[in-house]
C-alpha cells in the first residue's frame, strides 16, 4: 500500500514537471519578451543601459533552459514572480483568488453530486418513471447547454424578474459575511453543478441498472432487508466505482469551467484572474495560474485513483 | 436465415440517437453553408437604426440586436465561423492524435512510452486552460483558435486509437501480412488504420461538439476572432446587458450553440452504436 502510494506520488511529480515544461514553452511562443510585454511601445524609449538592466532582471536573452530552471527554482521556493500589470507579487494575487475558486468548486461539486446521485439512484429504481424522466430532462439541459449560456440566462432571469443580483455587490468572504457569500456562491455553483450533475446522473443510473440486473438485490429484499438498506448499502455501494471515476473527471473539468462562470458572476477567483491577465498579456500570472490549475487537476486524478483501493477491495491486491 | 446486413448509413438512420444527430447536424451545417455562400436573409453586418432590438417577427424570425442587425443572419454567420474553427481543430487533433496513437500502439516500447508520457502530460492540463494558454501566446485569429482548441483534444485521440492498435498488432491477419513481408507502413495504413476508423469517427464527432463549445467559450471570454467577425460566444456575452429587455438576443445564439453541441453528441452516440453494437447507450434502451 505504502509503496504504491509512493509510486503514484513520484509519477505525479514527473507529470507535473512535464506540465510545467509544456506551459513554459507555450508561453514562450509569445512575440516579444517580458520587457516589451510590460512596457509596450514605450520600451523603445529606454536608454541602452536601462534596457540592459531590465533584460538582465527578467533574464531576457538567456537560453530557454536557463530561464526555465530559474523559473522553476523560484516557483519551488514560493516566489511566483511579480505581476506585470498590477506590480504586486503573483503569490499574493493567487492567495487572494484561490479560496474563492476552491469554495466555488466545492459548492458546485456538492450540488452536482446531490443532483446526480439522487436522480440517478431513484431514477434507476423505476426506469421510465416520473423521477427518471425528470432526471433525464435535467441531464439533457446540463449536458447540452453550455455553462456560460445557463449562467447568463440565470443572471438575466434573476435580475429582471426579481431584481435580485447578489453579484453586483462587492464579493464577501465566507468568514466576513457568510450570508452574502453564500448568496453570491450559490448561483454560479448551481450553473456549474448542473453540468456535473448531468454526467454523474447518467453514470450512476447506468451503473445502478447494471447492479440491479445481477439480481442479488432481489435476494437481499427476499431475506427481509429494508428497501433503504438494499438501495444504499447493496446497490449504490456496488455501483460506486464508476460514479467515483466520473466525479473525479468532472471535478477536473470543473476547474476549467470556473474560468467562464467566475467571469459571468464577477467572482474574484483564479479563473477571473487568469482571463484578466490574458487580456493584459501579464504572463507571469498566466503561467502560475495555469500551472496551479493543472496541479489541482493532477492531484484530483491521483486522489480518485487512490479512492478505488478504499472502495473496491479487488483492486487492493496488486 | 441470412439477412443482408444493413448499410452503414441505414444503420445510422435507424438508430434514434444517430437519426437525431443527423437531423441536427444537417440543420447546423446547412445553416453555416448558407452564410458561407452569402445566402443569409439579410447582410449580417447591416446596421439599421429603425429596427433596433425588435422582437422575433416574420421579417426577422430571431429578432434584431441593438444595432438593428438581423439576428438570424448574424447567427448563421457565427455558426459558419464556429464550424470552420471546429472542423479545423478536429482535423488537427484527429490527424496528429491518430498518427501518434497508431505509432504508440504499433512501435516498440521506447517510442510508445515516450508518446504516452507526453500524452499524459497534455492530458493533465484541462483542455480549456491549454486552449487559453495557447491563445494567449498566439493571438485570437481563427487559425490560432483552431490550433489552441485542437491541441487539447490530441491526447484523447491518442488514447482511443492506441488501445485497439495494441490488440490488432497481434491479430491473425496482421501477423499473416507480416509473414508475407508487408512493410510496416503498409500494415499500419492498409490493414490497421481502417479498423480503427470507426473509433476515430465516433471520437471526431464528440470532438466537434466539444470544439464548438470551446470556441464559443473562448469568444465568450473575448478571446475569439475579433469583430466584425460574427461569433456565437461573443453574441452571448453581448446579450448579458440586453437580455433583460430583449430575451431573443440571448436566445438566438444560445439555440445555435445548443443545437450544434447536442447534434454532434447524438451523432457520436449513433456512430458508436453502429460501429460497436455491444455498447448501446442508455438512450436507445
Amino acid at each position: 500500500m505504502l509503496a504504491s502510494v509512493a509510486r503514484r506520488l513520484l509519477s505525479m511529480l514527473v507529470t507535473l514537471l512535464g506540465v510545467s515544461v509544456i506551459i513554459f514553452l507555450v508561453l514562450r511562443l509569445l512575440p516579444g519578451n517580458a520587457v516589451t510585454a510590460q512596457m509596450g511601445v514605450s520600451a523603445g524609449l529606454l536608454s541602452h543601459a536601462q534596457r540592459v538592466a531590465l533584460d538582465h532582471y527578467y533574464g531576457v536573452g538567456e537560453p530557454f533552459f536557463r530561464q526555465y530552471v530559474s523559473w522553476l527554482g523560484s516557483m519551488l521556493t514560493g516566489n511566483l514572480g511579480v505581476s506585470l500589470s498590477s506590480r504586486t507579487s503573483v503569490a499574493s494575487l493567487v492567495g487572494a483568488a484561490l479560496p474563492v475558486t476552491l469554495e466555488l468548486a466545492i459548492a458546485s461539486m456538492v450540488i452536482g453530486e446531490l443532483i446526480g446521485v439522487l436522480f440517478g439512484v431513484f431514477g434507476s429504481l423505476r426506469p421510465r418513471g416520473v423521477v427518471d424522466n425528470a432526471g433525464q430532462g435535467v441531464a439533457l439541459v446540463g449536458l447540452g447547454v453550455p455553462s456560460f449560456v445557463i449562467g447568463t440566462g440565470l443572471v438575466t432571469f434573476l435580475a429582471s424578474s426579481f431584481h435580485y443580483f447578489p453579484s453586483s455587490r462587492a464579493f464577501a468572504g465566507l468568514f466576513f459575511n457568510p450570508w452574502l457569500n453564500l448568496q453570491q456562491i450559490f448561483f454560479p455553483a448551481l450553473t456549474l453543478g448542473l453540468g456535473v450533475g448531468a454526467a454523474i446522473m447518467r453514470t450512476t443510473r447506468a451503473a445502478m441498472l447494471e447492479v440491479v440486473s445481477t439480481g442479488f438485490a432481489r435476494t437481499a429484499r427476499g431475506k427481509g432487508l429494508s428497501k433503504f438498506v438494499v438501495t444504499w448499502k447493496h446497490l449504490f455501494l456496488g455501483a460506486l466505482v464508476p460514479v467515483v471515476t466520473m466525479s473525479g473527471i468532472q471535478l477536473g473539468y470543473l476547474l476549467g469551467g470556473t474560468v467562464v462562470v467566475e467571469q459571468i458572476f464577477v467572482l474574484p477567483g483564479l479563473g477571473r484572474l487568469l482571463v484578466n491577465s490574458i487580456s493584459n498579456r501579464d504572463f507571469p500570472v498566466v503561467q502560475s495560474v495555469t500551472l496551479i490549475f493543472a496541479a489541482g487537476f493532477i492531484v484530483v486524478n491521483m486522489l480518485t485513483d487512490m479512492l478505488y483501493t478504499l472502495i473496491d477491495p479487488r483492486t487492493r491486491a496488486r | 436465415m441470412t439477412r443482408r446486413r444493413p448499410g452503414f448509413l441505414t444503420g445510422l438512420w435507424l438508430n434514434p440517437a444517430g437519426r437525431a444527430g443527423c437531423v441536427l447536424v444537417g440543420l447546423v451545417v446547412v445553416g453555416g453553408l448558407l452564410a458561407a455562400v452569402g445566402a443569409t436573409p439579410y447582410n449580417a453586418q447591416l446596421q439599421n437604426p429603425l429596427t433596433t432590438l425588435k422582437g422575433p417577427s416574420l421579417s426577422h424570425p430571431f429578432g434584431t440586436d441593438q444595432f438593428g442587425r438581423d439576428l438570424l443572419s448574424l447567427v448563421l454567420e457565427g455558426l459558419w465561423v464556429s464550424l470552420k474553427i471546429a472542423f479545423l481543430a478536429v482535423a488537427i487533433a484527429g490527424v496528429a492524435g491518430t498518427l501518434a496513437g497508431i505509432i504508440a500502439g504499433y512501435l516498440g516500447r521506447w517510442t510508445s512510452a515516450l508518446i504516452m508520457r507526453v500524452t499524459d502530460m497534455l492530458f493533465a492540463i484541462p483542455a480549456i486552460l491549454l486552449a487559453l494558454a495557447i491563445v494567449t501566446a498566439l493571438g485570437p485569429g481563427a487559425l490560432d483558435s483552431a490550433l489552441a482548441i485542437g491541441v487539447g483534444y490530441v491526447p484523447i485521440f491518442v488514447r482511443v486509437v492506441r488501445g485497439p492498435v495494441l490488440s490488432l498488432r497481434t491479430a491473425g491477419y496482421v501477423q499473416a501480412g507480416r509473414v508475407l513481408g508487408f512493410s510496416s507502413t503498409r500494415l499500419l495504413f492498409r490493414h490497421i488504420l481502417p479498423n480503427v476508423a470507426g473509433t476515430v469517427a465516433v471520437q471526431a464527432s464528440l470532438a466537434l461538439a466539444w470544439s464548438v463549445l470551446a470556441e464559443a467559450s473562448l469568444s465568450f471570454l473575448g478571446l475569439g476572432p475579433p469583430p466584425p467577425t460574427a461569433s456565437l460566444g461573443e453574441m452571448v456575452s453581448q446579450s448579458s446587458s440586453l437580455a433583460s429587455q430583449a430575451w431573443w438576443t440571448l436566445a438566438a445564439p444560445s439555440v445555435a450553440i445548443v443545437v450544434a453541441v447536442i447534434g454532434f453528441n447524438f451523432l457520436g452516440d449513433g456512430l458508436r452504436d453502429v460501429f460497436d453494437p455491444r455498447s448501446r447507450t442508455a438512450l436507445a434502451a
